[in-house]
């Protein structure tokens, strides 16, 4: 399809969209795509986050920044393009809006033009097409906790197991944030079944992988597989002080009042089957099996019975004639197998990783990945979330209005938006015109220097 | 307030107080081309064993005595001062050997950054302090003030690895965090708003990161320079010595299908019963299984079938095939045929993907839901035990096979295992999967006569 039947298509469907407002069907569609594209989705405000405050206003604004950035789509028929580049947000928009993308990834910032990577790598032997900058980016999918929840699987997700990907979201932003001192940092819902999360402070983005890789591992307390039993080791006689924050300030809580009575992790012999074998002494365990098939009936009483048999575990483990070490740190390993981040490191430890850029649209669930308020993540629901066929009746029936600034403010994208703007870019460009700033001054000052002499 | 001085007096007395170099710069001295070649294998002897005690995943305080032991038995000159020119020398030869490909510098970025880690660690502390001058390393030494602030933290880190603070005039480094990414990663430090506390004991790490990050560099510039100029010049002299001396050593990378051949999809089934290591027979199984795999086990697998012998349109074949009962072949298509075609080079920089080696696969960290991995190192005891017994190895090789698990000499009970299934041995040991494989044929080929 050629630009401008793209365009009269788009602007068909509105006006039949108008004479049948209710008839717009649920779900993804790619003329609805078409209409996103061209009214919705922020393409300025993208443009600008990925320039990073090199617009050109500044003398010592880097001019081909942007234009090294990797874009890739997918488009309708699965064709992948891989190293795409835009130079403006003119040229970005329009090649969004020509190729209606089913998803957009972003990639790293290469040393150059991605576009004219064969070019370069005509010149000899070196390796000169490569990765410079790249936000450091998080990735946590439902889809790896199958083994502690047992209400959905998969990339299913209802209310009852999302809190993970809030916790996640808690002790992650937090440990980035007090301990590795970030302060640009969005979470975006991906759109179906998980969380992602960019970096973005320029100490971030200039991060190697050796690095990324270290901070991954900081985050890593799984060190089981498949085909070993335990999941979990917390060794030594004490937690790290990120860990320890992380289990009193999230874990603990969120797994008592939470998990535990909404996962009925203790409930039947199946589930807590499972718990057992996480204590290293098998008579220990016996001890609580026995305990917990004896009073299978008997526990008519009105506290739930995963709290109390979780409050049984922890004071045969933690009761004073439990001398090991082991067994005292059983109750921490139970709880953070249940509930601690699971990442994808491998997603974080490579500067070449691609990541869903926010604002796409999922094309199996049709909701737009907007970003979450870490500060508000517990209020954040992925049921509410706004989906392409919600946006596009929203549009039709405010189609006349014409005092709205933007076509987004009538609509329940309005919210994500504005929050991207002020509370994720406006900082983060502040910063980036003061970083740039410096950076002049320090060069200024260090060609006077030069000249006196 | 900077609490690192130079101890390290200009000039006179440097050898004196470090004999450790830093190899900034190549040596201006004569070498015979006869101590060129000897030096370097001598170096390589030692690289080579602590590339082998860091694939048997060797503790600390074990590598800390291979790493003397290796320089003792083939670093030391008669001459006592001629130690230190034979350890600069065969370093910038060995430069030279391994700058080449991008495998190789890795390999020896490695383990000569392994090598200096432990000979840092025998010098003294004043020697060390000297060395730290040397790299003028961004540190500040945490004032008493901070130290009061942040004692907790500090003795809550020092407690989490089983120690306890040193006493109250304990110096720490305040640095960036990026600079020891090492001690980040295993949680050995206390991290705050950015800035990581490194005790005294912990300063390897600095000068570890430091050392690396200039050797990366210097190889790079080393390359640069020998295939724009240096191969010419000296064709006839080292370039023949020079290309000769990395091959004895690394081994093949088995990235293109041997003597053995091709397969199709149609032998896997057979070869993984006979001839798949025990890693790779995991893999296979588990996606029949399963109908599917992680991205870790499709590239262990993969890769190793590459090598093996099967070809792309095979490999699309088989996966498509066993992904079928749970992945659509549209799917199929669409999320994994690109990372497979990858793997062969024809997709993004089109690099031809060398199979993984047993270091790589031992060194690997498989999570949740993932079978990749070494089974000797990553299995539980009896995960491990069950999987022998599928095997057929009898119940007595497995607790030969086991009690070097313990040992963790995870190869040396792949061979265990490869001579109990086989019936012969195998003095080689096993190095690499697709060593496995090779071997494995020819020791059945020569069994039933020729096998087509």
């Amino acid at each position: 399809m050629t630009k401008e039947e793209a365009e009269s298509g788009r602007d068909d469907m509105v006006i039949d969209g108008d004479e049948k407002a209710n008839a717009v069907p649920e779900g993804f569609d790619a003329n609805y795509l078409r209409i996103y594209y061209g009214k919705l989705f922020p393409h300025a405000d993208m443009f600008k986050w990925m320039s990073y405050g090199n617009d050109g206003k500044h003398p010592a604004c880097d001019r081909s920044y942007i234009g090294r950035r990797e874009f890739s789509f997918t488009l309708e028929n699965d064709i992948y393009i891989r190293f795409q580049s835009f130079n403006s947000v003119t040229e970005l928009e329009n090649s969004i809006k020509e190729k209606c993308p089913f998803k957009i990834d972003i990639g790293p910032v290469y040393s150059v033009d991605p576009a004219k990577r064969h070019a370069y790598a005509q010149g000899g032997g070196d390796n000169v097409f490569t990765p410079v900058e790249r936000e450091l980016v998080f990735d946590i999918d439902i889809t790896d906790y199958d083994d502690v929840r047992y209400c959905c699987t998969g990339a299913d997700v209802c209310l009852e197991c999302w809190p993970l990907m809030t916790i996640a979201i808690k002790v992650i932003d937090t440990a980035l944030r007090d301990d590795f001192g970030f302060n640009h940092i969005l979470w975006v819902y991906s759109g179906r079944r998980g969380v992602h999360c960019w970096v973005c402070d320029g100490k971030a983005r200039r991060l190697t992988n050796e690095q990324r890789a270290a901070i991954a591992d900081y985050f890593r307390v799984y060190k089981g597989n498949e085909n070993s039993h335990k999941k979990i080791s917390l060794p030594g006689p004490v937690l790290h002080p990120f860990l320890a924050r992380s289990y009193t300030e999230v874990l603990k809580g969120f797994f008592e009042a939470k998990m535990l009575p909404n996962q009925n992790l203790l409930s039947c012999q199946e589930r807590y089957e499972k718990i057992l074998e996480m204590i290293p002494d098998a008579s220990v365990a016996s001890e609580l099996r026995g305990r917990w098939q004896e009073n299978k009936r008997a526990s008519m009483s009105k506290d739930d019975i995963n709290l109390v048999r979780w409050e049984q575990l922890k004071s045969v483990l933690q009761s004073g004639k439990q001398k090991t070490q082991g067994l005292r740190r059983c109750v921490e390993e139970v709880v953070f197998s249940f509930t601690y981040p699971r990442l994808d490191m491998e997603v974080s430890k490579h500067m070449n990783h691609l990541l869903k850029a926010p604002f796409c649209v999922h094309p199996k669930t049709g909701r737009v990945c907007v970003p979450i308020d870490p500060n508000n993540c517990d209020e954040f629901d992925p049921t509410t979330v706004p989906t392409l066929s919600q946006l596009v009746k929203e549009l039709n029936r405010g189609g006349l209005r014409q005092d709205a600034e933007n076509e987004w403010d009538g609509t329940s994208l309005g919210e994500s938006v504005k929050f991207f703007r002020t509370s994720f870019l406006q900082p983060l460009l502040k910063s980036c015109k003061e970083e740039i700033e410096s950076s002049y001054n320090a060069k200024l000052q260090q060609s006077k220097n030069t000249l006196n002499w | 307030m900077e609490v690192v001085q130079s101890h390290r007096k200009p000039s006179s007395n440097n050898v004196a107080v470090s004999t450790l170099p830093l190899y900034r710069s190549a040596p201006l001295l004569e070498v015979r081309l006869e101590d060129f070649e000897l030096f370097a294998m001598d170096r390589l002897r030692v690289l080579k064993g602590i590339s082998d005690g860091l694939g048997r995943g060797k503790k600390p305080e074990e590598m800390e005595k291979l790493v003397a032991d290796l320089w003792k038995a083939n670093m030391r000159h008669p001459q006592a001062n001629e130690e230190a020119n034979k350890d600069i020398i065969s370093h910038f030869v060995l430069r030279l050997v391994y700058c080449r490909t991008e495998e190789l510098r890795k390999w020896f970025l490695s383990m000569e950054t392994t090598l200096f880690r432990y000979r840092f660690r025998f010098e003294s502390s004043e020697a060390q302090r000297a060395l730290m001058s040397e790299f003028k390393l961004p540190c500040k030494a945490v004032s008493n003030a901070e130290f009061e602030s942040v004692k907790d933290k500090l003795g809550q880190v020092a407690r989490s690895m089983g120690q306890t603070l040193a006493a109250a005039d304990a110096i720490f480094y305040k640095v960036p965090f990026e600079e020891v990414p090492e001690l980040v990663a295993g949680r050995r430090v206390f991290i705050y708003k950015g800035h990581a506390y490194v005790a005294m004991n912990q300063v390897v790490s600095l000068v570890v990161t430091q050392f690396r990050s200039y050797l990366s560099k210097a190889l790079i510039l080393t390359n640069r320079k020998w295939t724009s100029t240096v191969r010419e010049h000296e064709k006839d002299r080292l370039a023949p010595i020079v290309e000769a001396l990395c091959t004895s050593y690394l081994g093949p990378d088995y990235s293109q299908p041997n003597e053995a051949g091709e397969i199709s999809v149609k032998d896997i089934d057979h070869f993984a019963k006979t001839s798949f290591p025990l890693c790779m027979r995991h893999l296979f199984e588990k996606v029949r299984e399963d109908h599917h795999l992680k991205h870790g086990g499709r590239m262990q697998l993969g890769l190793f079938l590459k090598g093996v012998g099967l070809k792309l349109d095979d490999a699309l074949a088989f996966w498509k095939a066993e992904f079928a009962p749970k992945v659509s072949a549209e799917r199929f298509d669409k999320e994994y045929a690109y990372n497979i075609r990858h793997n062969y080079g024809r997709e993004g920089k089109r690099t031809d993907y060398t199979p993984y080696s047993c270091q790589k696969i031992i060194s690997s960290t498989p999570g949740v839901g993932d079978h990749h991995g070494c089974p000797y190192r990553h299995f539980s005891e009896e995960n491990l035990k069950a999987a022998l017994v599928r095997m057929g190895v009898s119940s007595r090789a497995v607790e030969d096979v086991m009690d070097k698990v313990r040992n963790r000499h995870y190869q040396l009970a792949c061979t265990l295992t490869f001579e109990a299934v086989h019936g012969s041995s195998c003095d080689a040991g096993i190095n690499h999967p697709n060593q496995y494989f090779i071997d494995s044929q020819k020791i059945l080929q020569s069994k039933n006569g020729s096998v087509a």
